[in-house]
């Protein structure tokens, strides 16, 4: 067995939980080779299953709106992934450099796409008043901007001004245990591009509210605040700053 | 009148051109566009298909005083292009998405001495961010208009004897053109929002087959490596301009336009 596919190996062990965590494990993020072959024992990343109905976020998103984005843009990132992935498992076993480097944007696509939406999932619940309660994510939202209102604001003009595709994100900064405001063009996953670990993102890419909000997306971000399960939110946190 | 736009369009991109890549816009603008239109409406309109988005520069920026710029009127109904670009996506496309564009770049350019949009493509990435997003965006969508026509009309008309010679110098026929500009438009090659285009080079003697992020376009000095490029055809591959009819199927929206 060549030295790579031992690493890729290890790594693959260690990844076995992503399908369905909610952050990636800091080693996986930072080794982009890693990451990239982190597929679950099995060799396979799957469509991970909503912790919700399809129907379960209207009237904000609608359930067309959620079945076309979960069983076809995501489900088509999951299937790509596993292409790149192949390939590039047949590249490193041949010692194929050239392939291996020019698989590396078909994998960040098809990767961060099946991250960003698995994180997605899970930071967002049916609308019943969730609402974030006193607590170290109510703390450092103060104490880094101000009043949560602030935070709000800042978060949703940026993520509103995306250009073309992309996501906005809420992000803790390890080194200085701050939380920070982000976006990210395209499917560039949050980690990997800023080094902040992801607490919640929102997807701007028009898949996410066109159905719905047509060209409006001051609408769709406005009215997502109401979706955020602050409970996974808390929980990204606490296990960010445990790291 | 349509001969001084050209002239003019030399003077503002101050390039030197062989006398023949004038003839060979005029031949294809005229070749790829409408033989004709119903709507008297659209005088200003028409002379932009004509024109394939040169004059149509000078006619949009000859609006009111205060805004330099206008969406220009559609040359067709908005179900014209049906069965292929539908309704609904025709009207929200034109009198919101464009309108934004519009909005922004006249916002960006208050105050500002008024040129046509075509002026402002060279230096885009110099000018800031809502003069290349919005500025782009308004050339773009304005471009796109231009170049379809209804099904009935648009399958009569066909490449001119230059503009195929060109075809099949550069691709070997117009179904490998076609081939590839489906490939380039691909969701794994253009990634996100962003267009594909036809366009022709600097000497005039071969076309090439590009893409360009969110709203860059072949124009703007610094976005292609090959250095400008001038587009002859362009297709919007944001997901708002097919997700209504085709959502998720990219694919087949460009392979229905075409």
């Amino acid at each position: 067995m060549s030295a790579g596919r031992k690493i890729f190996l290890n790594s693959a062990f260690r990844a076995a939980a992503h399908v369905n965590s909610s952050t990636i494990p800091k080693e996986l993020a930072k080794t982009s080779a890693a990451f990239l072959s982190s597929a679950p024992a099995g060799g396979k990343h799957t469509l991970p299953d909503l912790a919700y109905d399809y129907n379960a976020l209207e009237p904000i998103i609608s359930a067309e709106t959620m079945e076309i984005h979960h069983s076809k843009h995501h489900n088509t990132y999951v299937t790509n992934l596993n292409v790149g992935l192949e390939k590039l498992d047949a590249a490193v076993s041949n010692g194929d450099m050239s392939s291996i480097i020019g698989l590396q944007g078909a994998l960040k696509f098809n990767g961060g796409g099946h991250l960003n939406h698995t994180l997605f999932w899970e930071n967002l619940a049916p609308s019943n008043g969730n609402k974030l309660l006193d607590g170290p994510l109510k703390g450092l939202i103060n104490s880094c901007f101000g009043d949560f209102e602030s935070m709000k604001k800042q978060m949703s003009a940026d993520t509103i001004a995306v250009q073309g595709s992309g996501w906005g994100w809420l992000g803790f900064n390890t080194k200085t245990g701050r939380i920070e405001v982000a976006t990210c063009p395209n499917q560039d996953p949050l980690e990997a591009t800023t080094g902040l670990v992801p607490l919640f993102g929102v997807d701007v890419w028009e898949h996410a509210y066109y159905v719905d909000y047509r060209n409006v997306r001051p609408d769709y971000v406005s009215a997502i605040w109401d979706l955020i399960n602050w409970d996974t939110v808390e929980m990204r946190l606490s296990k960010a700053m445990k790291d | 009148s349509f001969r001084k736009d050209i002239i003019y369009f030399f003077k503002v991109t101050t390039m030197k051109f062989a006398a023949t890549l004038s003839t060979l816009f005029l031949a294809s603008a005229s070749a790829w566009s409408m033989s004709s239109t119903d709507n008297p409406s659209t005088k200003n309109a028409r002379r932009n298909i004509l024109s394939k988005g040169i004059a149509f520069a000078a006619t949009a920026a000859a609006g009111s005083a205060a805004n330099a710029y206008v969406v220009p009127d559609l040359p067709y109904p908005f179900e014209a292009l049906e069965p292929y670009i539908d309704t609904p996506t025709m009207k929200i496309h034109h009198d919101k998405h464009h309108a934004t564009y519009v909005a922004n770049i006249n916002k960006a350019r208050e105050g500002k001495e008024e040129v046509p949009i075509l002026d402002l493509m060279a230096d885009a990435l110099d000018a800031g961010t809502a003069v290349r997003n919005s500025g782009g965006g308004h050339y773009n969508h304005a471009f796109f208009w231009s170049e379809m026509a209804p099904h009935d009309k648009a399958k009569n008309t066909k490449p001119s004897k230059q503009l195929a010679e060109l075809i099949k110098k550069s691709f070997g026929s117009e179904e490998e053109m076609k081939k590839q500009f489906e490939a380039k438009a691909a969701p794994g090659a253009t990634f996100g929002s962003g267009w594909v285009w036809v366009v022709v080079n600097q000497k005039g003697d071969g076309l090439s087959i590009v893409n360009t992020a969110n709203q860059d376009n072949p124009l703007m000095k610094g976005i292609l490596e090959e250095g400008v490029m001038f587009p002859i055809l362009g297709l919007d591959v944001w997901e708002h301009a097919y997700y209504l009819k085709y959502q998720n199927r990219r694919p087949e929206y460009v392979s229905s336009w075409w």
